[in-house]
């Protein structure tokens, strides 16, 4: 079992088990992870499931897409180098201790 | 004594509302009231993921946590029978009331339901609930032939789904086109001939006679021209009508759904609607509409809590709406009712471009077929009201960036 920590707007952390194969958006509003919102369901279409990750976090995964970069540019406010949408992440054993912070509104 | 807010439908829009309204600042009791007796859930993976992966149930909007937090009370499984304006409270079937200083209508839409004879054959089937995805996944593990009635974006998805499981699909479509009232005529021909590669029989302009039975349940689809189409299952997606009896019953105007003014109120100050049920004013488009789709519900969810909090302003967020249908990912910005002139960028035969829709030098919309990007700064374009030139299209992706600054 994998684990992935929420840090939210409020600075509370949340650790969450994930189930393999889903998303970060989903293990996160799951969970009822405050701000984690995922209002398209997962296609890349909103970016309320904005996130910011540790660098060493950030390189360790494999890097945005094209579409995924796109929608972090246009979409989402106070956007940081290791931005991701939370939905276009997917989690494993391989991504087990992912740290992630909620992103400005 | 604060009667607060009743939300009405726990869809997208409905279940947004109260999250909202909390943000607002708003602090007084909150009830969402749902027919369905499920946690509210999306709905656009119930034609896609949901239905194509019989170990997946739906995915949940929140969790039930998040309305405990919010102080959201939920009332699921709950139907009601009436809206009491004098009193300004609901009444459930139950007989039970429940009073609201401000009430919100967000009861959604329902399938359009087939009227033709055979109508009442088992085997047929519509996607708008999880009760009837779940429905329609159990029966079609043993359907070899399925034929959807109707070439609009629920239909299609689930053909894409069927024909990724290996099963035999037909779509028949009544108009010359498929998806015809919803995107540019060059993406339906696309989406079309990419169907038909893909070993799925397509028929628009073709009428059905009837559907036909064995033993009460469907076998067959028989045409105007008098020809069959074998069906062990029939799914029937021709559209959504607006859930808006409480809303007539209680003497609200309705016209194609709820009436609601730029502020998203009803002729009654206490009441208002949101979503696939309201018919708006909308700012950019110059005439009413209603507008089926999570965005619209979300961002009214949004609007209505603000207007509710004494900050009223006319809704005005630019419309977009998406499809994913197998390989392909249909993405469209803006309405383009009264366009006139529609240009396509990408390379001709390629199976990514997008079309841009205008009204003289003015753009409306754009409708994207794998061009995430061209959607992406469609939305940004159409909401600062800027029209790039023909030469700007050209000139591609980069100088569209760079017009709204990036």
């Amino acid at each position: 079992m994998s684990q992935v920590t929420f840090i939210e707007r409020d600075g509370t952390r949340r650790i969450v088990e994930v189930v393999n194969g889903e998303s970060l958006m989903q293990a996160g509003t799951r969970a009822g992870v405050d701000g984690i919102i995922g209002e398209c369901g997962g296609s890349c279409m909103c970016a309320t499931c904005h996130v910011y990750l540790t660098e060493d976090d950030f390189a360790r995964l494999d890097p945005p897409d094209a579409m995924e970069q796109d929608a972090l540019e246009f979409t989402a406010s106070n956007q940081r180098p290791t931005s991701r949408l939370g939905c276009q992440v997917k989690l494993s054993a391989a991504t087990d201790g992912l740290t992630v912070t909620v992103a400005e509104a | 004594m604060q009667r607060g807010v009743v939300i009405i439908g726990a869809g997208h829009g409905g279940s947004q509302v109260g999250f909202s309204l909390r943000q607002e600042g708003y602090d007084g009791p909150i009830h969402l009231v749902s027919d369905e007796p499920d946690l509210p859930y999306h709905k656009p993976p119930l034609s896609k993921a949901y239905l194509k992966d019989q170990s997946q149930d739906v995915q949940i909007l929140r969790a039930e946590k998040a309305y405990a937090d919010a102080r959201i009370e939920l009332a699921l499984g709950r139907k009601i029978e009436a809206i009491d304006r004098q009193a300004q409270a609901i009444r459930f079937a139950d007989g039970a009331t429940l009073p609201y200083d401000r009430l919100v209508i967000a009861t959604g839409a329902s399938n359009r339901k087939l009227a033709l004879p055979g109508h009442d054959l088992a085997g047929l089937h519509s996607i708008r609930t999880r009760s009837d995805a779940a429905h329609l996944r159990e029966a079609m593990q043993t359907a070899g032939d399925i034929v959807v009635i109707g070439g609009g974006f629920i239909g299609l998805e689930a053909t894409a789904t069927f024909a990724a499981l290996g099963k035999r699909v037909t779509v028949i479509e009544l108009a010359p086109s498929i998806l015809g009232r919803a995107v540019s005529h060059l993406v339906a021909a696309h989406v079309d001939a990419e169907y038909r590669k893909l070993g799925i029989r397509v028929l628009t302009a073709t009428g059905i006679e009837r559907l036909e039975g064995e033993a009460g349940k469907v076998k067959a689809v028989r045409l105007s021209d008098g020809s069959a189409v074998p069906a062990d299952l029939v799914v029937v997606g021709i559209g959504a009508a607006p859930n808006d009896a409480l809303a007539r019953d209680a003497g609200l105007a309705c016209d194609n759904g709820i009436v609601v003014d730029a502020t998203l109120a009803t002729a009654d100050p206490t009441i208002f609607a949101i979503g696939d049920v309201a018919n708006f004013p909308h700012a950019q488009a110059g005439r009413r509409v209603r507008l089926e789709s999570v965005q619209n519900a979300s961002d009214q969810a949004k609007h209505v809590a603000k207007t509710i909090v004494g900050k009223p302003d006319d809704y005005r967020e630019t419309p977009w709406f998406w499809s994913d249908q197998g390989h392909m990912k249909l993405q469209m910005a803006g309405l383009s009712f009264g366009a006139d002139r529609h240009v396509r960028t990408g390379a001709l035969g390629e199976p990514a471009f997008s079309v841009y829709h205008y009204a003289g030098d003015r753009l409306l919309a754009v409708d994207s077929v794998n061009r995430p990007g061209d959607h992406m700064v469609a939305r940004r374009l159409i909401a600062a009201g800027i029209s790039p030139s023909d030469a700007d299209l050209a000139e591609g992706p980069d100088r569209l960036k760079s017009l709204i600054g990036r």
